[in-house]
């Protein structure tokens, strides 16, 4: 992608913490629940005790093997733990139970839209998940010119998959749309609920340059940007990290070859990556296989049973929804892209109205407006699947037309209640056809003018009587008034 | 009435009986104490309070009626290796002196469920490296027949206040050889178990692929009654292993059918092994041959790479171990990293003076052999090789095992050796574990015998090494040894 105004291809790949969806930790028993008073969720294994010993969650391992198969990973028949050793604060072991060599799931790749051209798909290869623990958290306090540093070890322990992507994404906008697919596609399973501002998931980029120059094509120094934990976070920081490369290339000269990969965090105040420490050699992590835990191994029997009992993934829900109920592949999109509890939403009312673009365009409409505007998901939505399909199928029958409905469905949003009991405290009674025939006949004797502008073509120009039959009747349905004015005009033609 | 601390099977039944409280028993084996421990120093803590409170329970319950356990008013010492809630738990470090853990190893919460009365800690190397007991922080253990001797180690405290009378059994840990050396050189009969037959939950690591916890005692039927209180799987400790527990002191009184002893030549005819004790190794064959055992000569073709093989694999593990002595959780912290931190600022220098205030020599030493060993650029050379031989030495006893129930030989090179005698030689330190540190790196069961004395009326150790799992087959075989000889009745002056 090199241009004028971008003179360099960015090169990203991604490793995307995410915390598994279990309720107690990797190795003991105590809770992961967010927001827990600092070490109240810790025990002598999470906190390194002299003597204690890690014992395996086994549904950790089982949604790791869940979000594998789901990303097309080679699950191998054996993984094993090891340690990965570095003194700091919060890693009460002075070490961290990883996977180095063997991790859980092996390649993999992940497809999503191109955000260059929506037309067309990018696949985005992985190199592989692992399972790890997770530190604690260090808070400084720096005020009143002290310098208390507090440690808080609750999230000791957590469940982590890491899952590493190759260098494959070539700018900050397909760096988004992997994390977003990559997002869904765990929240569809079910095994994170990937709230980033708990932290459930957090992003590491490595970033860096390839320049042409005079016919060669030159690299960059990479830089690995920690910690990231908004999606507009990891987009900005590229796009700035891009330039900083390419104006430090422009004034060093440096290539990959002359630095090893430096380590950065994005400052989000002052939008810029910000150097954390520098890396003069690789980090020397003497990983060591955990003598404490035994490997897993994984039989044929569990890996096929766990990819038979998968949920359904976005990329498959997206040609279903189409195939199934014939709606545009951008609405289908629409609804996936919202997660699984609006496509369960979206098949109850298609299938209860029996009109499922109807559904389709008030759900993408009405309802993720109103869930927007109200800051609530799905799941706590006023208007039930049931109670709109009864609406929806209202509205297909001709007993009451879109806004007539609208009102309807704001009366259940702010009442509840049912569709029947919305009607009546509306007022809404069904008019029968020769009393808006009469009407008809009134408003059309009373405007020559529009008979004339009808008999000339002007169709819309019976636009301009709705409103005044509204007026003299709410209940009248437009589409059958304006069918009767032209009959009426025919007719008497 | 003499109370008889010599032998818990005695003990017991006195208790049994009603000739003898649990307050009594407690009380003499604290009273022994008081005279013996100010030249034997084989405690660092004593627990008198509690002790005599948990022997006052026990007389209650008995004469409630009560169901008691299996080690009911039996006084008892554990290495200072095992987390107690109600003791220190300092491993003979600095490092942890004061450490109050929060919870009771496995082994300890087994025996309080025996009521076995724990009378205190006993004193130990620093982290259990070392051969002598001198390495412990808090004062070396003389050993009990001749105050100018080491007790051996690492559970020279476990081992001496066995020998000194004060309790007729004790808790050890093995890593190298750490049960069976000291009991060699105090005379006292010790088992080292199978990798995984007794859990290490709450065992203070040392090198966690090669520790257990084992009994101590006068003779093997002691040790027998011991083990049954504290082997068993335990949901805690991940390597522990599933397997049934028999009731190692049936069957004591005979051997069950043919029993084949396997010699290893090389082993005989190693340079540096001490005539005398040769001399005891072939009195002991001579006295199974008499016993209608057949002998067999085995081969362990990897024997002279035990050593070198122990030496990376155990610093290794232990390096990491005890990474988590950082000085920020627990245990001893430098009061002047904080005000003069110097260049390296305030995080690092805690780091650094806290461990270099508070671990001994030999403890760094193996640290750095550790570090030294993971390292990038020779974790390959040196840790990945050394497990490449273990699995050899592993084989080679699987090999022998196939024509033979047990293996017999010395325990060590030579006869207790003099305080100060070896503290500034490593290497000869190390090569006390010459004979020992097989089973260890195999997983096998060992155990230690009194097999005779020196001119000097020094004791010597007899080793029996048996297949995983066979630790009925090994007491069988030194019980009938202890039938038919009486070194182990013997008692230092
Ligand atoms: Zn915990």
């Amino acid at each position: 992608m090199l241009s004028v105004d971008q003179p360099y291809e960015i090169v990203i790949g991604l490793e995307v913490h995410v915390q598994l969806r279990t309720t107690t930790k990797l190795f003991c028993r105590c809770a992961t629940q967010f927001g827990a008073p600092p070490n109240t969720n810790v025990c002598p294994v999470c906190l390194g005790m002299p003597g204690a010993l890690p014992v395996i969650n086994e549904h950790a391992v089982q949604l790791a093997l869940q979000t594998g198969l789901a990303l097309g990973s080679t699950i191998p028949p054996m993984t094993k733990w090891d340690r990965k050793q570095y003194f700091y604060p919060d890693l009460p072991k002075g070490y961290q139970i990883s996977q180095f060599d063997l991790p859980i799931c092996d390649g993999g790749h992940l497809t999503i839209a191109d955000p260059a051209d929506e037309s067309q798909t990018r696949t985005i290869r992985l190199i592989r998940a692992h399972l790890e623990e997770d530190a604690g958290k260090s808070m400084h306090d720096e005020a009143n010119g002290r310098a208390d540093s507090r440690i808080d070890l609750n999230r000791c322990g957590t469940p982590l998959l890491e899952i590493v992507s190759q260098p494959d994404m070539r700018s900050a906008a397909e760096a988004k749309a992997f994390l977003t697919e990559l997002k869904l596609l765990l929240t569809y399973l079910d095994v994170s609920d990937c709230e980033m501002q708990e932290g459930s998931l957090r992003v590491d980029a490595n970033v860096n340059l390839k320049i042409e120059k005079a016919g060669d094509t030159i690299a960059t120094p990479i830089v690995e940007i920690k910690n990231m934990n908004s999606f507009r976070a990891v987009e900005r920081a590229i796009a700035h990290e891009a330039q900083r490369q390419y104006h430090e290339w422009e004034e060093t000269g440096l290539t990959i070859e002359d630095r090893t990969k430096r380590t950065f965090g994005w400052d989000d105040a002052a939008e810029r990556t910000v150097p954390q420490r520098e890396k003069e050699e690789a980090a020397d992590y003497r990983y060591l296989p955990d003598p404490d835990l035994l490997p897993i191994c994984l039989s044929t029997e569990t890996v096929e049973a766990t990819r038979a009992a998968l949920a359904e993934f976005p990329a498959v829900a997206r040609q279903r929804l189409q195939a199934d109920y014939e709606i545009k592949a951008y609405d289908a999109d629409v609804i996936v892209n919202q997660g699984r509890g609006v496509v369960e939403y979206f098949e109850a009312v298609a299938k209860g109205s029996g009109d499922a673009r109807r559904a389709s365009s008030w759900i993408q409409q009405d309802v993720l407006r109103t869930m927007k505007e109200q800051g609530v998901g799905i799941g706590d939505f006023a208007v039930s699947a049931d109670t709109l399909a009864e609406l929806l199928g209202q509205v297909s029958a001709g007993k009451l037309d879109n806004a007539r409905a609208r009102d309807v469905f704001q009366h259940l949003l702010e009442k509840g209640g049912s569709v029947a009991e919305a009607i009546k405290a509306l007022g809404i009674e069904s008019v029968d056809a020769g009393e808006i025939e009469s009407l008809c006949q009134e408003l059309l004797d009373a405007n020559p003018q529009v008979v004339e502008d009808v008999r000339g073509g002007k169709m819309q120009a019976i636009g301009s009587l709705i409103g005044q039959a509204k007026k003299k009747n709410p209940n009248v349905n437009p589409k059958q008034f304006r069918e009767i004015c032209l009959q009426l005009i025919e007719s008497a033609g | 009435m003499t109370i008889p601390l010599d032998s818990a099977a005695k003990l017991l039944g006195l208790l049994a009986s009603g000739e003898l409280t649990a307050r009594q028993a407690t009380q003499a084996s604290l009273d022994r104490i008081a005279a013996t421990d100010p030249e034997v120093g084989a405690f660092t803590f004593v627990n008198t309070e509690a002790a005599l409170a948990a022997a006052d329970s026990i007389d209650q319950r008995r004469r409630d009626g009560q169901p008691l356990g299996v080690l009911a008013g039996v006084p008892i010492a554990v290495k200072d290796v095992l987390c107690t809630t109600d003791m220190p738990t300092t491993c003979s470090s600095r490092m942890l002196e004061n450490h109050m853990s929060p919870y009771d190893a496995t082994v300890v919460a087994r025996l309080r469920a025996a009521d076995a009365v724990i009378v205190g800690k006993t004193n130990m190397d620093e982290f259990a490296m070392g051969a002598s007991t001198e390495t412990s922080a808090f004062g070396k253990t003389t050993n009990p027949w001749n105050p100018s001797l080491t007790p051996g180690g690492s559970s020279g405290g476990a081992a001496a206040c066995v020998a000194a009378g004060d309790v007729p059994l004790s808790l050890g840990s093995d890593t190298g050889g750490s049960i069976r050396q000291p009991a060699a050189f105090c005379g006292i009969t010790g088992l080292k178990p199978t990798y995984g037959r007794v859990s290490r939950y709450g065992l203070i690591a040392f090198a966690s692929s090669l520790d257990q916890v084992g009994p101590m005692a006068f003779d093997a039927v002691d040790c027998a009654t011991l083990l049954n209180a504290i082997a068993g799987s335990d949901a805690s400790d991940s390597t522990s292993l599933p397997v049934e527990t028999p009731d190692f002191t049936a069957g004591l009184d005979r051997i069950e059918g043919e029993l084949r002893i396997g010699i290893v030549k090389h082993h005989l005819e190693a340079e540096g092994l001490d005539p005398e004790v040769r001399q005891a190794v072939d009195d002991a064959i001579e006295v199974f041959r008499d016993a209608g055992a057949k002998i067999v000569e085995v081969e362990l073709p990897h024997s002279d790479y035990w050593v070198p093989t122990y030496y990376v694999i155990a610093p290794s593990e232990a390096s990491s171990n005890l990474s988590r002595y950082d000085g920020a959780h627990y245990g001893h912290r430098s009061p002047v990293a904080a005000s003069d931190a110097g260049d390296r600022g305030p995080l690092v220098a805690t780091y650094c003076r806290s461990r270099g205030e508070a671990f001994g020599a030999e403890v760094k030493r193996r640290i750095m052999i550790g570090m030294y060993a993971l390292s990038a650029g020779y974790g390959d050379k040196y840790y990945v090789k050394a497990l490449q031989v273990r699995r050899l030495i592993r084989q080679d006893f699987d090999s022998a095992f196939q024509n033979v129930d047990l293996l017999l030989g010395p325990v060590t090179p030579t006869p207790p050796f003099a305080m100060g005698e070896k503290i500034d030689d490593p290497l000869q330190m190390y090569l006390c574990d010459l004979f020992t540190v097989g089973a260890n790196l195999a997983g096998i069961p060992a155990l230690s015998m009194p097999g005779g004395l020196t001119s000097n009326n020094l004791p010597i150790g007899i080793q029996l090494q048996a297949p995983p799992l066979q630790e009925a087959k090994l007491l069988q075989a030194a019980a009938a040894f202890q039938r038919a000889t009486d070194w182990h009745t013997k008692r230092p002056l």
